[in-house]
């Protein structure tokens, strides 16, 4: 029977020759991540199944990373718990400040997860791996608890819709306005049990920090992953970054999708999701004059080199507009050295932005950027949900960084073309 | 299993920022979350909810991040069941894994007020609203997760299955 890309990876994780949607099934895991958030909770679950050893201390990850630096005494007392964890079980990927990134930019960078692998990580945006080629999906501490104990997850195989992308972006169209249009187009639940598996031509125009970008937001199309097929650049990336093996899958020619979608990426124009679903998408210059407080680059979605570099090009020589707060986290501290080497860093000070150290930050209104009542955001992050940037009555807009360095400029929702 | 009381009721796309909002993330106490549940929504929500009273709620909830302190912060907060029109993935997950009872029900949210009185039969799916005196049907849970429920979680019957590998 034809199947999918992410039918053929959990069947081979599976050891059934074939998996059907909606079947129940066992897979093995190649990778188990969690956070300062998640990981307490699941190292608590963890300790009560009473085994002396995890399944294997070189295919966990754990990242402190959302209140890190520690933001308040209760976030250092979590950490503990996750150092003290990674310690006592010998774990090999536990990245301290200084070493640490945002999880998602992170463990690709490490090489830690790669074609054809399957990855479960306490934190929904562990979706994003699919830009590899990865079978890789969000679950609970409990999850990560079972699957660091037994080293293998019961899965629902999913259906899938089919994404097909034409044609090649044009001017600072990225990954951030492709997967924002097919949110506003598909909704919030659109996706929902489902696997979003990308194709089309304009796959190839895409650089990996817009697949990484692209398959980021699956989940918030409710997706259970995204997944992009394998080329030259993800194998060239691959070879950059890992040393494990790894393995390509493609979908059959004739697998069953309950859907097909195409977007013609050439036409897209710059696209905004406004507060407070990622769905509620509209074009940037139909927008009219919205005012902001702050603008923040960065995260699991936008927080790469690449996203870095078009911030800078855009602010080079320019100033944050009066009473706009830019701040700007690159993902990890590779990224952030890279930007330092290149001189965008000290582009982006000198345009009046404040560059901080990888963490998540204000992404989840945890530090380092929260808004007050009545304050409005853009940012390039994932979600604009109630209250997600700080206080109930802030509204977060979400953009890509070109968008969202112009605005910073001009004090106001903007497209690059304005100022640059 | 049968469960009895009050509705609370919440509209489409509840997400778990919502649901208990990142700023009290900073610990795991189910007593601690549950004091901040919903707040962002529906400020009086800790103070009014009674142990064993039922959210009924639309689309796609618990959407957003997959911290399973949003589960463990409505079960804290003396909730015995949640019925949606439809649950986002993780969630659902999470719930199941710690015992927080999920049913998917279409028409109920149609027919409801905020004072009604339900009474939901887990092994059936059968949802009756006392107040109006009309019941509905909900999808029983596949076996594979009756399985997990039935063994006291997510953690009692992996370690079930680690014993017999072990042994
Ligand atoms: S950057 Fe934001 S979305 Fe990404 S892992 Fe951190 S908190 Fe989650």
């Amino acid at each position: 029977m034809a199947m999918t890309m992410t039918q053929k990876i959990l069947a081979n994780h599976s050891g059934n020759k074939v998996v059907k949607a909606g079947e129940l099934i066992t897979a093995r895991l190649d990778m188990v991540l969690g956070n300062d958030i998640t990981s307490p909770l699941a190292i608590q679950e963890f300790k009560k199944i009473g085994i002396k050893k995890v399944f294997d201390n070189e295919k966990i990850a754990l990242v402190p990373d959302h209140f890190c630096p520690n933001k308040d005494i209760k976030s250092a007392e979590q950490v503990k718990i996750v150092r003290e964890f990674a310690k006592e079980y010998g774990i090999k990927n536990y990245f301290e400040v200084g070493q640490m990134g945002i999880e998602h930019a992170l463990l690709p960078e490490k090489g830690l997860v790669t074609a054809g692998d399957v990855v479960i990580g306490a934190d929904s945006h562990t979706c994003t791996y699919g830009a590899l080629g990865a079978f890789s999906t969000g679950i609970g501490s409990t999850d990560m608890a079972a699957g660091m104990a037994a080293g293998e997850l019961w899965f629902k195989v999913p259906d899938a819709i089919k994404v097909v992308l034409k044609g090649a972006p044009k001017g600072y169209i990225s990954g951030k306005d492709i997967i924002l249009h097919l949110i506003g187009k598909i909704g919030v639940d659109g996706a929902r049990y489902m696997s979003l598996e990308f194709s089309g031509d304009a796959i190839g125009h895409l650089t990996m920090d817009d697949r990484f970008t692209i398959a980021n937001m699956a989940i918030e199309a409710g997706a259970k992953n995204g997944i992009f097929p394998v080329d030259d650049k993800t194998l060239s990336y691959i070879k950059e970054h890992s040393v494990k093996p790894y393995k390509v899958f493609e979908a059959d020619s004739d697998a069953v999708y309950s859907s097909e979608i195409v977007i013609d990426v050439s036409q897209l124009e710059y696209t905004v999701a406004c507060p407070h679903l990622p769905s509620n998408t509209k074009p940037a210059s139909s927008l009219g004059d919205i005012k902001i407080d702050q603008v923040v680059i960065g995260s699991c979605t936008n927080g790469r080199i690449g996203d870095l570099r078009v911030a800078a090009k855009i602010l080079k020589g320019k100033k944050v507009a009066d009473g706009v707060r830019c701040i700007v986290f690159p993902a990890t501290q590779k990224i952030y050295l890279q930007a330092i080497e290149e001189g965008l860093v000290q582009a982006m000070v000198e345009s009046g932005v404040a560059v901080s150290t990888p963490t998540c930050g204000p992404c989840l209104g945890g530090h380092m950027g929260i808004l007050a009542s009545g304050e409005r955001c853009v940012s390039t992050t994932n979600r604009n949900f109630v209250g997600r940037m700080g206080h109930v009555d802030s509204e977060v807009y979400l953009a890509s960084p070109a968008v969202a360095a112009a605005s910073a400029i001009t004090g106001k929702i903007s497209i690059p073309e304005e100022v640059v | 299993m049968i469960l009895k009381g009050k509705v609370h009721i919440f509209a489409d796309n509840v997400d778990t920022d919502v649901i208990i909002p990142a700023r009290y993330l900073n610990t795991i106490d189910p007593k601690e979350l549950a004091k901040h549940c919903m707040i962002d929504i529906d400020e009086k929500f800790a103070k009014n909810v009674s142990q064993g009273d039922i959210m009924v709620a639309g689309y796609n909830f618990g959407c957003g991040s997959s911290r399973e302190h949003a589960p463990i912060a409505i079960k804290g907060s003396g909730i015995s069941c949640v019925i949606a029109r439809s649950f986002a993935r993780i969630f659902y997950r999470n719930a199941i894994n710690i015992g927080l009872p999920i049913l998917e029900c279409d028409e109920i949210l149609d027919e409801i007020n905020s004072k009604d009185e339900l009474e939901v039969n887990l092994s059936t799916g059968v949802i009756l609203n006392k107040t109006t005196g009309k019941s509905y049907s909900s999808e029983p849970f596949p076996k594979f997760m009756q399985e997990i429920i039935e063994a006291g979680g997510e953690i009692a019957y992996i370690k079930e299955k680690m014993k017999e590998v072990q042994a």
